[in-house]
């Protein structure tokens, strides 16, 4: 350890520009929930339901989702699709890597969750003359969100930790993607990756407490 | 698209980074159970109060990105003038990560045990110790094992992330052989048959095993 001098000051300077890396950070982690719940709500439909041709894709998509690693998942999008002529940027085969990872985790919560709610209820609904479509967005689904909030929350987090997986495809706007770029120019590889990592710990942490006291406001009998 | 120039000597290469893959995680999920075993044992035995630094540093593991947990241990190992192999390297970061999780495990696999089950264990005479590895342990085998899976598992598919230390597992094999052939799909889709061959049927057990224990309960 001797011979090493740290350079802390030279980090703390490029603070301002590492906290507007965190924002788009925030930003693809919030695009990638939403787009995940948003598929992974039809998926938990389509794997429940009785058509072969709407269950099949479904399963073969969660099954790939958790059990290839996610980085597997971007390097398909960003150079997997180039196969076949499709070309997205590093942000957008970030953000469609990690959505397609949230849908196949969140579609296995959701149908989790879809279990623990009485079939009973669902008949109630069509008995008092709700359609079976009307019945499950105004039954099922406000419960099941409600179930199933904190494993999301979990997923949010595992999606942000998952954004640092852009700089492999050479994004350089997100948190860990504007570290790497300030290291490449001056190689203070521990000093700016330190203290990303603290940017990234306390911006799971936040999340983790908005999510908590968002859910005592939410969930309140 | 399946007019390939991929000879069996290149599937023989992504086969060896595969086993790197085996060889990173296996030697990760040992250290991590180990060690989680112990934290966790520890935790369940302490008041939450004394056990709040470990905590707290177990926590950091679960809430940092692995990559930069990686880059970090590469370049402090380097500043402290170790000189320890990337593969090492890797393989005690990912042990560390490892171990934070299987804490979890651990502790709450402990705390299912229902306590009036120990107290008559000891009230039955038995040790500490006998307690600890003849009724407690066989109970909350049952409860971890499961999940225990499920972290083995995801260990193996973050261990992709090693390459970034420079060693050759099997994604970044794959991204060898894609620079060179430029058929990325072809040989992405191959790299993911063999992560879903690897993870599958394990998953599979994994999930039965839940199944066929809970029945039981």
């Amino acid at each position: 350890m001797g011979n090493y001098t740290f350079q802390w000051r030279q980090a703390f300077r490029a603070f301002p520009e590492m906290l507007e890396g965190a924002l788009v950070t925030l930003q693809i982690s919030i695009l990638s929930m939403l787009i995940g719940v948003t598929i992974a709500v039809l998926l938990a439909v389509a794997r429940d339901s009785k058509t072969r041709w709407l269950r099949a894709p479904a399963t073969v998509w969660v099954e790939v989702a958790r059990n290839t690693p996610a980085l597997f998942q971007i390097y398909m999008a960003h150079f997997g699709l180039g196969s076949f002529g499709i070309y997205l940027s590093p942000y957008a085969a970030l953000l469609a890597g990690i959505a397609f990872n949230n849908a196949g985790y969140l579609c296995e919560t959701f149908r989790g969750a879809m279990r623990a709610i009485p079939d009973t209820q669902l008949r109630a609904g069509r008995s008092l003359g709700m359609g079976q479509a009307k019945a499950f967005r105004l039954i099922i689904v406000p419960q099941m969100f409600r179930i199933s909030f904190l494993p999301t929350t979990n997923q949010m987090i595992w999606a942000i930790l998952m954004t640092s997986l852009g700089v492999t495809v050479g994004l350089n706007s997100d948190l860990a993607g504007v570290t790497q770029d300030l290291n490449a120019r001056s190689f203070r590889t521990f000093e700016f990756f330190a203290l990303a990592a603290v940017i990234y710990y306390v911006i799971a942490k936040a999340v983790m407490l908005g999510a908590r006291l968002l859910a005592a406001r939410l969930f309140r009998y | 698209m399946f007019d390939t120039a991929l000879t069996f000597n290149d599937l023989m290469f992504m086969l060896k980074g595969a086993g790197m893959t085996l060889s990173v995680t296996a030697f990760a999920v040992v250290g991590g159970t180990l060690l989680g075993l112990f934290f966790g044992v520890l935790r369940s035995q302490i008041s939450p109060w004394a056990a709040l630094p470990l905590t707290f540093v177990l926590d950091i593991f679960r809430s940092v990105p692995l990559l930069i947990q990686l880059i970090l241990a590469n370049a402090f190992q380097a500043i402290a003038g170790w000189g320890i192999s990337p593969f090492v390297t890797s393989c005690i970061v990912l042990a560390l990560y490892t171990s934070a999780y299987c804490t979890e495990i651990v502790r709450g696999a402990i705390e299912a045990v229902p306590s009036v089950t120990r107290r008559a264990a000891r009230s039955l005479g038995m040790t500490w110790g006998q307690d600890l590895t003849q009724i407690v342990f066989p109970m909350a085998l049952r409860v971890g094992l499961p999940s225990w899976i499920g972290l083995t598992l995801g260990v193996m598919k973050d261990s992709a992330l090693v390459m970034w230390l420079g060693i050759i597992e099997l994604l970044r094999s794959s991204q060898i052989l894609v620079t060179r052939l430029q058929e990325p799909m072809f040989i992405l889709l191959v790299t993911g048959a063999i992560y879903f061959a690897l993870s599958f049927p394990i998953a599979r057990l994994g999930s039965r095993l839940e199944k066929r224990w809970q029945e039981n309960d």
